[in-house]
């Protein structure tokens, strides 16, 4: 089976360095940006199967990184983590195009399972 | 504090309202009062003036009377008629028919011996030669006596004129009763205190007076008056003021003094002033009356706005204090919330490496397994917390969603747990299952439940019980509140959701978390009811529609 190529984006490094660990032993190729910047450099560079990205940064904040993502590669599936339900920043970023959310914080099961869910879900999109 | 300025202010506008009824009104009637008091007395005066003036006249003119008639018997007969005894009984009896107070007539010639004398008594021998009258008659022509008792021993005086006839003078004489002054004078007498006599230029009395005695005694000396004036005297005599009016008569050197007391004649002006002074005193006790209403009402009513703008100042206070509340929970949760995933994704890491048999053979193998579920264990609880701190937050935007009163209920109760447990309190929980989902704002239904918890937690203090129970009541959905507390004195009952009124110490208690229930229930379409018996606890009941009216919007809580 092909590896998963995921784009992980969150301001804390051992938040990234821990989750690209657990990952890795699920068969999932993650790299990682630490700011929104970094992130979209990544998404020119490379294509990555999906993108998990925290809306939570200092910088440019993560809605506004999703909405430059999504006009490099309309098609890449976004995945938001959030600190609760209700915020603004929620409702922004799903009228912004991510796939869905996940409440932090979030097992990395739950997360794997989301991104294959959302590979998925762009295989038959694209079909 | 606020009680007493309250009363100062009510007390401050009564004051003034009174001070600027009152004191016109009384200035009014003082100035009313004495101008009517000096004009009637002035009226007085004049009446007594004329009274006097009257009387003096009508004595003149009895005095001038008989001294005219005197005159015209001497002028018209001659000395040798005159000294006929028969002739001058006849005249004397026809003069005594017609004025009765001619007491007798005689002739007296030049040597002051009596030529005829026609009277009651035998006069014929006196000689008056040596009397100082008939030295003043022979002088002037006339005189007249000042009223002596005589050798009659009863008073009365004489009136004597002179006739020079053909070289020869001789004098009539006639002895007057003095007691038709009496009667002249004592009608002028007015009252119970009034008082009417002619005293002589010595002051002696020549009638009878009321108070000063009888003919000849001595009367008080009063100041001569000039001319036909009248003189007005006033002084006190016996605890009461007396109004003399005196004046001279034309032929003698007599007074006429009329006495009158003004308090006497002033009786109906008195009475009147009383019924006045009853009137100003009614109106008065009106004046303060209506002041009193009046103030009190106005009083009264900012009173109430107070109270309203004080319970709206609360809410308004309570609302930003909560939402700045959430609005630190929420910052609070998402510093906790990234340790807390990375915690447990570490520990899910070395889980992994479990799984993955990496370790296998390792010796505390086991051990590590329970340390790793110990982490996930307290990783969840945390995460429980910081939900819920998030949930606070999300509660203080107003949200009009279909709420589950049942769920607010434990989850509010939730919030008590530790204080209730610490204070040995037993929460117990009677909910109607079948309950409807009520389309309102959740968060302050949930602030209602949480008032009314702590209420019954701070009545009951420590051992009791708080039961709630939910119930359908028609289109609406009604939880009780009940706790096993000291309950509410009937008395209190009606004012416990009124502003300020609180039975906590001062300081302790606004007063005020019933009166927002109350408000807060009216904004939701609801209302509250209380039920409580002193020593047996108390009841709140809270009605929520079950498609409550949806309150004002207000500006979402920021992230």
């Amino acid at each position: 089976m092909k590896k998963i190529r995921l784009l992980l984006v969150d301001d804390e490094s051992d938040f990234l360095s821990v989750y690209t660990r657990r990952f890795a032993r699920r068969n999932v190729d993650v790299s990682t940006a630490a700011t929104g910047k970094q992130a979209i450099e990544a998404v020119k560079s490379t294509r990555f199967d999906a993108v998990v990205l925290d809306v939570m940064m200092p910088g440019m904040s993560g809605i506004e990184t999703l909405k430059k993502i999504k006009a490099i590669a309309p098609d890449i599936p976004v995945i938001i983590l959030t600190g609760h339900a209700n915020s603004e920043a929620l409702i922004q970023g799903m009228g912004g195009g991510a796939f869905d959310y996940m409440l932090k914080p979030v097992g990395t099961d739950e997360l794997y399972f989301k991104v294959l869910d959302a590979i998925k879900n762009r295989l038959v999109e694209s079909d | 504090m606020i009680a007493t300025s309250y009363t100062k202010l009510r007390w401050k506008l009564i004051g003034i309202t009174l001070s600027f009824s009152l004191i016109p009104l009384f200035v009014l009637g003082y100035v009313i009062h004495d101008q009517f008091s000096h004009s009637y007395e002035e009226k007085l005066t004049s009446n007594l003036r004329l009274v006097v003036n009257n009387k003096r006249d009508s004595i003149d003119m009895f005095l001038n009377e008989r001294v005219v008639q005197l005159q015209n018997l001497a002028n018209t007969h001659t000395i040798a008629e005159m000294t006929d005894q028969v002739y001058l009984n006849a005249l004397f009896d026809i003069i005594h028919n017609t004025s009765s107070s001619f007491i007798d007539l005689g002739v007296i010639g030049p040597d002051g011996c009596h030529e005829a004398y026609s009277g009651p008594f035998d006069l014929r021998d006196v000689n008056y030669k040596n009397e100082a009258w008939f030295n003043q008659v022979m002088l002037k022509g006339l005189y007249i006596s000042d009223v002596f008792m005589g050798f009659r021993n009863f008073p009365h005086f004489i009136i004597a004129v002179k006739r020079r006839e053909a070289g020869r003078t001789w004098i009539l004489r006639a002895t007057i009763d003095s007691d038709v002054f009496t009667s002249l004078v004592h009608n002028a007498r007015t009252g119970k205190l009034g008082d009417a006599y002619l005293v002589n230029s010595d002051c002696k009395l020549q009638t009878p007076s009321r108070f000063s005695g009888k003919v000849l005694s001595q009367a008080k000396i009063f100041a001569n008056p000039e001319g036909s004036d009248v003189e007005i005297c006033k002084w006190e005599e016996r605890g009461a003021t007396r109004v003399a009016g005196i004046t001279s008569l034309a032929l003698t050197d007599w007074r006429l003094v009329v006495v009158e007391s003004p308090r006497e004649e002033l009786t109906p002006l008195l009475r009147s002033q009383y019924l006045v002074y009853a009137l100003f005193l009614v109106c008065a006790v009106m004046i303060f009356a209506g002041t009193y209403l009046t103030v009190t009402s106005v009083v009264r009513k900012l009173m109430a706005a107070d109270a309203e703008r004080a319970v709206m100042d609360a809410a308004v206070m309570q609302s930003s204090k909560m939402a700045s509340l959430g609005k630190m929970a929420a910052g609070v949760a998402h510093e906790i919330n990234n340790p807390l995933s990375i915690i447990r994704e570490s520990a899910g890491w070395i889980r992994d490496l479990i799984n993955d048999g990496e370790l296998d053979g390792y010796e505390v193998l086991g051990e590590l397994v329970e340390a790793i579920g110990d982490i996930d264990r307290h990783v969840e609880r945390a995460r429980t917390v910081t939900h819920r701190m998030l949930g606070f937050a999300r509660r203080m935007e107003p949200v009009h969603e279909n709420v589950d009163l049942n769920m607010l209920a434990k989850q509010t109760v939730s919030f008590l747990e530790n204080e209730v447990l610490h204070r040995s309190i037993e929460v117990v929980c009677k909910f109607n299952q079948s309950l409807p989902l009520l389309t309102t704002d959740s968060n302050q239904v949930q602030q209602i439940i949480l008032n009314l918890l702590e209420n019954a937690i701070d009545a009951i203090g420590e051992d009791g019980r708080i039961t709630l129970v939910t119930r359908v009541e028609g289109s609406f959905v009604a939880m009780d509140v009940k706790d096993t507390g000291m309950g509410i004195p009937s008395d209190q009952l009606s004012k416990v959701f009124d502003p300020f009124f609180t039975t906590k110490p001062t300081g302790e208690g606004t007063g005020l978390g019933l009166s927002i229930i109350y408000s807060t229930l009216n904004k939701l379409g609801g209302r509250i009811t209380v039920q409580s018996e002193l020593g047996h606890g108390a009841t709140f009941t809270f009605y929520l529609p079950f498609s409550g009216a949806i309150p004002d919007q207000e500006e979402p809580c920021p992230e």
